[in-house]
């Protein structure tokens, strides 16, 4: 579990998230939604540890990051797998050694027990056929199905996604979202996703954190980020056609 | 204050670099891969280039000694120490801050813009001894890629007596081995592990710190090569104040 509390951050003298609170449950798939410039980046990369805040503070089951040394960070870090929104695959690497080098560099296995886990992770998000080939070589869906399963090779507690569907087509999409929830499910890890994707939303929205001008304004779910009547939240829900006439329809039946 | 904010940021990413080592077995991969790239990578150019302008340095000497009362062997003696003392580890170096240099930084800038930097950091990983400490090491072999720039630069100026009739050959080797003093390759070596440190260190400092998409790792690439050039200059001048002076 997450726990996030009263976070604070500023780059210079833009205010970028203005005291954040909310908390990510483990075994669940938790979304942060907003409009570009919202803070969602900031935000995930300060879970990530990558950015530091000026206030507040983020425990990782009861640990607080701020209050850890630099090398229990660093194990924190470990334990954390993430979804870049480029992917960040190494390009000198193939899929195969992309997906062994976390297990290269924190564990002690033998080279035919690190195959034997990237193989497994790699047919788990279905790549069995794309062990040599090269990030550059690969489809952008592939590519993303690569990043998960690097991030998910070492078994880690916590999953942080940042835009895992920017650049892909609906269905492909709609594959990495519920790969992303099994895994989830199977693993039983916190995972949070960066999104501005109602698709994702839908599908996989256990829990809903709405951002804007770097303040929660909104937290919920799926099934009740509809029903709401917070203004700010209906204009990013319903920004598009299909969702407006989704949103009348339920007026109408409410009526 | 600007320059005061990366000097400082210089001499932490150094610190930096040598904390929290990574693993042994890829840490050894790594260095391999390096001296690969910008050792054995490098020795094509720095060997024609060291010919060539050894044969250009012969020329120039030649055609300036006018007067026969100045013995011909004087050319070997020329040729050696201009391409000892400073054409082999400081004009080489110069060369060596675009080819190796760029390529340090776009590599690095390109990890920076594509997140990869960010998620070797997010896994835990101290992505400055990962990705700068085995070019650090791949460069403290620099000193074996100039020795072949000296041997060769001399082997041109040979060449170039001898193709072009400016001296005999037994002439130009006799003002080779004329007076020649062992501290002035101790001096040429000690420069060239300096400026080893700095070819592989700014460029990775332009490359880690780097900001923004592809025009900036072009603009980082070229930051890079003037300021690794600035320093080799300069601490070449200080370099030869201190010890031959």
């Amino acid at each position: 579990m997450i726990e996030v509390k009263n976070l604070h951050k500023s780059f210079g003298k833009a205010h970028i998230l203005k005291g954040v609170s909310t908390s990510f449950e483990k075994g669940k798939t938790s979304l942060v939604i907003g409009q570009s410039g919202s803070g969602k980046t900031v935000f995930l990369k300060c879970l990530l540890g990558l950015f530091s805040p000026e206030e507040g503070s983020i425990a990782y089951d009861g640990k607080i990051y701020s209050e850890l040394t630099e090398d229990q960070k660093r194990n924190l870090r470990a334990e954390m797998g993430m979804v870049f929104q480029g992917s960040a695959l190494f390009d000198s690497m193939t899929i195969l050694e992309n997906v062994m080098f976390p297990l290269r560099m924190f564990t002690k296995q033998s080279k035919s027990e690190m195959q034997d886990r990237a193989d497994f992770v790699l047919n788990r998000v279905n790549l069995s056929d794309a062990h040599n080939k090269y990030p550059s070589e690969a489809s952008g869906g592939m590519q993303k199905r690569v990043a998960i399963a690097r991030a998910i090779v070492n078994k880690p507690k916590y999953l942080f996604c940042d835009e895992p569907n920017s650049g892909l087509d609906p269905k492909t999409a709609m594959v990495i979202d519920n790969l992303i929830q099994e895994i989830t499910e199977e693993y039983d890890i916190t995972t949070v996703i960066n999104s501005h994707d109602m698709n994702s939303v839908m599908e996989i929205g256990e829990k809903i954190v709405f951002l804007k001008d770097g303040l929660k304004e909104w937290e919920g779910s799926n099934k009740t980020i509809f029903k709401t009547d917070n203004e700010a939240v209906t204009n990013f829900v319903y920004s598009s056609e299909l969702f407006k006439k989704v949103r009348q329809m339920y007026l109408e039946e409410r009526a | 204050m600007t320059y005061l904010h990366n000097i400082g940021t210089y001499f932490l990413m150094i610190k930096e670099m040598f904390r929290k080592p990574t693993k042994w077995s890829v840490m050894k991969r790594l260095i391999f891969n390096d001296i690969d790239d910008l050792i054995i990578g490098s020795l094509g150019i720095v060997a024609f280039i060291s010919f060539f302008v050894g044969g250009v340095v012969t020329i120039q000497t030649a055609l300036n000694i006018t007067s026969p009362l100045i013995p011909q062997y004087l050319v070997g003696f020329a040729t050696r120490q201009s391409v000892i003392l400073e054409f082999a580890p400081t004009f080489i170096s110069i060369i060596m801050a675009g080819k190796v240099g760029s390529f340090i930084t776009s590599s690095i800038g390109t990890m920076r813009v594509t997140e990869q930097i960010d998620a070797l950091e997010v896994m835990g990983i101290n992505a400055l001894n990962y990705l700068v400490f085995p070019k650090f090491i791949a460069l403290m072999l620099y000193p074996f890629v100039i020795s072949i720039a000296m041997f060769l630069g001399i082997v041109g100026g040979l060449a170039a007596c001898y193709y072009g009739g400016f001296s005999s050959v037994e002439d130009f080797i006799t003002g080779v081995q004329l007076d020649f003093i062992p501290f002035h390759i101790t001096y040429a070596f000690i420069k060239t592990i300096v400026f080893a440190f700095l070819l592989a260190t700014i460029p990775s400092y332009y490359g880690f710190y780097m900001r923004g998409g592809a025009l900036e790792v072009g603009k980082a690439s070229t930051t890079s090569f003037v300021w690794t050039s600035v320093m080799i200059i300069l601490c070449n001048y200080i370099l030869t104040q201190l010890l031959l002076s």
